[in-house]
């Protein structure tokens, strides 16, 4: 098998004359760019006009004097390569167990300018700093609360803030030592945070493949653009973890807890712990003992663990502290990180911050904290807790986009434009009998980007997951995974789901 | 080393050696039937006794025919002997550890699974069977020989080598003691000409006929043969050899002294045995069961010494 695909791309290598961006003899009839129609959306690549950004002109170019057997055979020897290099992530079936699925892929880079991104990852930053000083109040003195900033009732109401954390504290008063943003743009080209993901976000390991897929397929791309690399994430990363070791003297043992082989993200559990050079345990090979420090069981006997990067939710971490029936935590995990013994990360109860209703509030938050604006605006939200913006909620249901505060996936949302009357009168009279619970947004269009669709290149709705790390520094991903809609139309990215993903490209305007 | 991935690369390594001696016995029996005289030959029950399965198989099938057995054998899930499943629980196996394994050794291995998932009908069937088999045989010989170019010579590889080692030694104790019970009726003399061919498919089912050929010199006896498959040194797949590679690797692991005496209890056991003549089938029967025993006591120890506790160890 390697030796096909080795072949396959060495006999697309020579084919480059024809398609050396900048090349003379363009012929955008044979992928169907003359068809595309960047009006609907914000497009990421071409421009209303049908030109291209300025800093896509390049790309865009090399895909016009493609044709569309060379599209294709550059997609299957994108294909190949996933296979080959064993890119993928596990769908669970009651029939077939778990099977790996292929990562789904698209090979047109989406591409963002480098003064853009500037303001962006300065808006990431700013927003988990606020985040994360958030997190620490809540555990602590709650001034913000106590300021009358946040309502305490939404804080009673919390499904994620954990009481057993108070008072605890945390190396650099991090809590979300990795959080991965959701990023998308509006028609106007305004670029939103749509959620913050707090708690184990997910992704950053197809982020760093699809890089190294792009070189594989692309690579003279790459001759006229530098992207701003991706690959330094796993040591910033082990960086970042190092830093948080109660054992700061000597070399830390970092590990990745991963609840096993059936949990979608295993591949990338996988993935990071090899990059990082980190051993991946499972909750049984974890054992705190007497000392409330944490060991694991190796050949060589019991060996002291200083920092975890857990990907198993907070209720499954410790039967001890909370769910006692998981079978996939460490008894006494929550004791031992109390008492100083071991960093977990993220922070248990940092997912406080990630549910809807405190999204409305991040904003606020922002100034609070920090005394600024923020940069990156939040999607235009209305708190139903609030009773002018509630009846504008529920005069407007058949515009709006309403979600509970603690469901996600897309779960007990109520998408007004496509609902029918009784849904919306039924959703009304949830918000009237519970209104802290819900939140509601106008419905956004997604930008879209070109998208090998059947040989031909069409727009596809996207968004963005940057990764951004906290610990005694922080550090945002140049970019971050693209995952985009493959159904026309659609706007639902998740890879189970049907959706597919990109390289994200940061590169000079 | 985690405890858990060296418990992980041990069974993965003995279940794709299971596998493989499955096929090895299949395939054998598959060569004396056709060569045996009616009536003389042993039909397919040894093979369901080799693995020690007689009570499972007789719950699942009421007649010990070529299809049932084969169909036991090659592709029944809830067979754990069956290549099968031996495939599907090494695959679990690596699939677990695949950041430790090379990534071409699962590729090997997920393909022989999904491979004899999707043959078990030519593998049961008379004419698919042989292409069937060599493939699995070749599989996981590919598989052992990957493995072994490409992994560092660390802790992990030795519970790898050791996990094939002890399964290989297990599974040559169990063909032996099956397939050494006298065929053939003592006073019929016009069986004479096919003697040798019930223990030259012994030698064959462990590819040990040429190499038998090569250090013995003889003609194919019992008395040479046992010799030769539990005293060798040279060989790969004696007794004694297997025994011995699992004391080599050993030999890297810390606190590895309780496992070490029981190697050395059983190379004893073994070597002394000179009088193979005077065993009669009954004793050699007891003098391989109790190697059988050496075997099991030694993977405990092992596994108390470096795998997980028991109630939280990886499913075997």
């Amino acid at each position: 098998m390697a030796d096909h695909s080795q072949m396959q791309l060495q006999s697309l290598a020579p084919a480059a004359p024809g398609s050396v961006p900048g090349s003379e003899c363009l012929d955008p009839l044979r992928l169907g760019l003359e068809h595309y129609d960047a009006r609907n959306s914000w497009d990421e690549l071409i421009a209303p006009s049908g030109e291209p950004h300025p800093h896509a002109q390049d790309l865009v170019r090399a895909l016009a004097a493609m044709d569309t057997a060379e599209l294709a055979a550059r997609q299957t020897a994108a294909e190949l390569a996933i296979k080959e290099m064993g890119v993928t992530f596990t769908v669970y079936s009651e029939k077939d167990g778990a099977i790996d699925r292929a990562w789904p892929f698209d090979i047109i880079p989406r591409i963002i300018a480098r003064s853009e991104w500037e303001r962006i990852e300065a808006g990431l930053k700013q927003r988990v700093r606020a985040l994360n000083r958030f997190i620490d109040d809540l555990y602590h003195d709650q001034t913000i609360v106590a300021d009358g900033v946040f309502p305490a009732e939404l804080l009673a109401d919390s499904a994620n803030f954990r009481p057993q954390c108070r008072w605890v504290d945390p190396p650099f008063g991090i809590w979300a030592h990795i959080c991965g943003s959701d990023l998308v743009r509006d028609a106007d080209g305004t670029v939103y945070v749509l959620e913050d993901n707090l708690r184990v976000p997910s992704g950053v390991s197809y982020m760093l493949e699809n890089r190294l897929v792009t070189k594989r397929v692309f690579p003279e791309l790459f001759e006229n653009y530098a992207p701003l690399p991706v690959d330094d994430y796993p040591s910033q990363l082990f960086d970042t973890l190092a830093a948080l070791s109660p054992r700061p003297a000597e070399y830390p043992e970092v590990v990745v807890l991963t609840p096993g082989i059936y949990n979608s993200a295993y591949f990338e559990h996988a993935y990071l712990a090899q990059q990082m050079g980190c051993e991946l345990v499972e909750g049984r090979d974890l054992v705190v003992c007497e000392d409330d420090c944490v060991y694991m069981r190796t050949v060589d006997g019991l060996q002291r663990v200083d920092v975890i990067y857990r990907r198993i939710d907070d209720l499954f971490l410790d039967p001890e502290a909370f769910r006692p029936d998981s079978a996939l935590g460490v008894n006494g995990l929550l004791r031992a990180w109390k008492a100083g013994n071991v960093a977990l990360a993220n922070a248990p109860g940092a997912g406080v911050a990630d549910d809807k209703v405190v999204y409305a509030f991040v904003p606020d938050i922002i100034k609070y904290y920090l005394g600024e604006e923020a940069i990156i605006p939040n999607v235009p939200t209305f708190r139903c807790l609030y009773a002018e913006e509630r009846e504008h909620v529920l005069a407007n249901l058949d515009s709006l986009v309403v979600k509970p505060a603690n469901e996600s996936g897309g779960y007990g949302m109520l998408m007004g434009p496509q609902a029918s009357p009784a849904e919306r009168e039924r959703f009304a009279e949830l918000i009237r009998r519970n209104p802290r619970n819900y939140i509601a947004q106008p419905v956004l269009n997604l930008s879209t980007v070109p998208t090998v669709v059947e040989g031909r290149v069409e727009p596809r709705h996207l968004d963005l997951r940057p990764f951004i790390l906290s610990a005694d520094h922080m550090h945002v991903t140049m970019g971050g995974l693209t995952r985009v809609a493959m159904r026309k139309g659609s706007l639902v990215v998740n890879s189970s789901q049907g959706g597919g993903s990109k390289d994200t490209w940061i590169v000079a305007d | 080393m985690l405890s858990r991935v060296a418990e992980t690369l041990y069974w993965m390594a003995r279940y794709v050696e299971r596998a493989e001696n499955v096929a090895r016995i299949i395939n054998v029996n598959t060569h004396l039937l056709l060569d045996l005289p009616r009536g003389v030959a042993p039909g397919w029950e040894p093979l369901i006794a080799i693995i020690g399965a007689q009570g499972p198989f007789q719950e699942r099938y009421t007649e010990c025919s070529e299809r049932a057995v084969l169909l036991y054998l090659v592709g029944d899930a809830d067979n754990p002997g069956s290549i099968l499943s031996c495939l599907h629980r090494a695959r679990e196996n690596c699939r677990t550890i695949r950041d430790i394994v090379p990534r071409e050794g699962w590729e090997l291995i997920n393909e022989l699974y999904l491979f004899a998932k999707d043959s078990v009908e030519e593998g049961v069937s008379k004419r698919g069977r042989h292409a069937f088999l060599k493939r699995i045989l070749l599989g996981s010989q590919t598989i052992a020989g990957m493995l072994a170019g490409a992994m560092n010579r660390d802790k992990g590889y030795h519970f790898l080598f050791m996990g094939r080692m002890l399964e290989r030694a297990d599974m040559s104790t169990r063909i032996i003691d099956v397939r050494s019970e006298n065929l053939l009726p003592q006073e019929a003399g016009d069986t004479h000409p096919f003697d040798n061919i019930q223990w030259m498919s012994v030698l064959k089912s462990m590819t040990a006929y040429q190499m038998y050929r090569r250090s013995m010199q003889v003609r194919v006896r019992r008395v040479e043969v046992l010799r030769f498959l539990l005293q060798s040194e040279q060989f790969p797949r004696a007794f004694r050899y297997c025994i011995g590679s699992v004391e080599e690797s050993l030999a890297a692991l810390p606190r590895n002294e309780p496992a070490l005496r029981i190697i050395g209890r059983l190379k004893r056991t073994v070597m002394g045995a000179d009088q193979f003549e005077a065993l009669d089938q009954a004793a050699l029967h007891a003098f391989l069961d109790g190697l059988q025993l050496g075997l099991i006591e030694l993977h405990e120890t092992l596994a108390n010494a470096y795998f997980l506790p028991r109630e939280e160890a990886v499913a075997a």
